[in-house]
């Protein structure tokens, strides 16, 4: 049990742009933070930086309140659950996991002990003199999880645990992942770019984008105020429809049509509608959006319909039951638009 | 596997030919020759051969020189196959480390093996010589007096450091290559348990090379036993006095020196045995032993 700081941490390769710059997060002792965002923005780097298994070149890490930035990856207490699980093939489930308890010269005994009570915990008590060949990918990913747990780490770190699992398999072990978090009480840093298991899994999001924190927040809090276009169009599924706008006399236009938006100052804008904020509308109603449907994916209790506005791309997710039509006018709540700035694409 | 259907008889015959010819001209043929002659008599000008049975076989037990070739034989094999392993696993491990100019050290690592057993026991021999060599030179430094051609001793190592290193760069790339197939990650999740570098590599690199360290060592083991013919011979030349007779090169001076046909060919039956043993314990083991 620890928290784990890190401070304006940095990482560059000789002659290489920053891979990391400038991330500075406290992580509370407890507590589960993911780290998002889309493939090379760094954030598997930070995740290596935590574990020692990466240099870091900037900056400060802390776990426990101890710097870390020169032990190695076995001396900073932490365990990590790898993307291919990498079990040692050689060994059984057993050996596996008592391990990294034989390297720190424990007591016989005390390794029985701790992996009988992680076999019991996990379920995977009948094939502990199984090698990881004659298991299945989600049972591997079990004693991939035992391995951390026996260890009684201050912080687990999850490098992507799930993408090498099938769809169905992948959310039950994302439930499972979480409820035991929540038993054990283990700090957790968590790794991964599929948004929806960043959503369900943290208590706190970070949003990485070019190896830099684009926000950090609550997953809801993320969702609802987006701090930038970035992370608008990231979070959220169906991501966010993001249409250019301009802002005229204190409203937003998006072409002739004035929207219910009330905004200051003037020039271009970003208009930020989430699919599932979009509602029928009557055709010809103010501020209403009028949409050219292109085509409709069935998603069963959905629909996303896709079409145009004014040449802009433009989804709307409506019921199922819902009557379709080749034009359709679409409204939305004032407080439902989300503004960036159409240059910095931060939030106004 | 693929069966195919052959409506002509002949054709299938005919598409093995050539290698079944070879076979036979250059393996079966003279093996079979070696194994009828190791029961004969003959005098040097083959003018005279009589049928003695296993005599042959019964004085070479009897014969303390070949006694005596068995455990050089014994010396050198083991030598040149621990030395050859390990340090080409040692050489592999030093490049497997190396991020960017692991390439250029492997093609130097492995011209050696692109030059002939001869010419590096040549090498070796004018690095080793006495009155020219650059070694012995350096060794008077540090008050050593190398001469092969007295000090058995010295011979024996000449030999094995000639034998060794032409064998240490296929020895080298299989290293590198199981290495590479070993993950990263299984490194990392080691150094995660806690396990240092040495630690790693006793209990994680050693036992996943298991198999390439096995399949290697068969090889070496009849490298050494058979293939280093011409380093012997253009360095040693099996002297001084036996030292460096190693079976291989007996057969050959037994024969073609002494002219003791019947004996040099019952010594080849022994070797072919010896080869037969130890490729039925390559395949059998290193099919139960692979790992993942």
């Amino acid at each position: 049990m620890a928290t784990i700081t890190l401070d304006n941490v940095g990482k560059s390769y000789a002659g290489d742009a920053m891979a990391v710059s400038n991330v500075t997060l406290d992580i509370a002792d407890g507590e589960f933070v993911v780290l998002v965002g889309p493939s090379g923005c760094g954030k598997s780097t930070l995740l290596r930086m935590i574990a020692g298994l990466e240099t870091i070149t900037a900056g400060q890490v802390r776990i426990g309140n101890r710097v870390v930035n020169d032990l190695e990856p076995g001396e900073r207490d932490i365990a990590m659950v790898f993307q291919n699980y990498a079990l040692y093939p050689h060994m059984t489930v057993r050996q596996n996991l008592a391990y990294g308890l034989k390297n720190r010269r424990m007591d016989r005994a005390e390794i029985a002990r701790r992996v009988d009570q992680a076999a019991g915990i996990l379920e995977i008590g009948d094939y502990l003199d199984r090698k990881p060949r004659q298991l299945s990918g989600g049972q591997r990913q079990r004693v991939a999880m035992g391995r951390a747990i026996v260890r009684e780490p201050a912080a687990f770190l999850f490098d992507e645990p799930l993408s090498n699992l099938d769809a169905k398999l992948r959310v039950t072990m994302r439930s499972e992942i979480r409820q035991l978090q929540r038993r054990l009480g283990t700090t957790s840093v968590y790794v991964t770019h599929d948004q929806v298991e960043a959503m369900t899994l943290a208590d706190r999001l970070v949003v990485l984008n070019k190896g830099r924190v684009e926000q950090i927040g609550a997953p809801l809090e993320v969702y609802r105020n987006p701090a930038s276009v970035f992370v608008a169009g990231f979070i959220g599924a169906p991501s966010m429809n993001l249409l250019a706008a301009t802002r005229d006399n204190g409203r937003v236009m998006l072409g002739d049509v004035a929207l219910p938006v009330a905004v200051p100052g003037q020039g271009p804008v970003t208009l930020g509608l989430r699919p599932e904020d979009l509602h029928r509308a009557p055709e010809g109603a103010e501020g209403g959006l009028d949409m050219t449907v292109a085509h409709v994916e069935e998603l069963g209790a959905q629909r996303l319909v896709h079409g145009h506005v004014g040449g802009q791309a433009l989804v709307a997710t409506l019921p199922s039951d819902a009557p379709l039509a080749d034009r359709l006018t679409f409204a939305f709540d004032a407080s439902a638009a989300h503004l960036f700035d159409a240059t910095t694409g931060s939030r106004i | 596997m693929k069966r195919a259907i052959f409506r002509n008889q002949l054709l299938p015959w005919l598409l093995l030919a050539p290698q079944l010819v070879v076979t036979f001209i250059f393996f079966l043929w003279p093996a079979a020759q070696a194994g009828w002659q190791s029961f004969l008599r003959e005098d040097a000008f083959g003018l005279k051969t009589t049928f003695v049975g296993f005599q042959n076989y019964t004085a070479l037990l009897d014969d303390s020189q070949y006694v005596d070739s068995i455990g050089v034989t014994l010396v050198f094999s083991i030598s040149v196959a621990v030395l050859a392993l390990s340090i080409s696993l040692l050489l592999a491990l030093a490049v497997d480390r190396m991020l960017t100019s692991a390439r250029t050290y492997t093609t130097l690592l492995v011209w050696p093996y692109a030059v002939a057993p001869a010419i590096a026991g040549l090498l070796w021999w004018f690095i080793f010589n006495p009155t020219i060599g650059l070694a012995p030179y350096a060794l008077e430094v540090l008050g050593i007096d190398w001469d092969h051609s007295l000090d058995g001793t010295q011979s024996m190592i000449l030999v094995i450091i000639a034998a060794t290193w032409k064998q240490i760069s296929y020895n080298f790339l299989f290293f590198v290559a199981g290495l590479q197939a070993i993950p990263a990650s299984l490194r990392e999740a080691a150094a995660i348990d806690g396990a240092g570098p040495v630690r790693r590599f006793w209990t994680l690199t050693l036992p996943l090379l298991a198999p390439t360290t096995f399949f290697l060592l068969v090889v070496n083991t009849v490298y050494a036993l058979f293939d280093t013919f011409p380093v012997i011979d253009a360095t040693t030349e099996g002297g001084p006095a036996q030292a460096t007779n190693i079976l291989v090169y007996k057969v050959y001076v037994d024969g073609f020196l002494g002219l003791n046909l019947g004996s040099s060919a019952a010594q080849s039956v022994i070797l072919m045995g010896v080869v037969i043993v130890l490729t039925v314990i390559q395949f059998r083991y290193i099919e139960r032993r692979v790992e993942y």
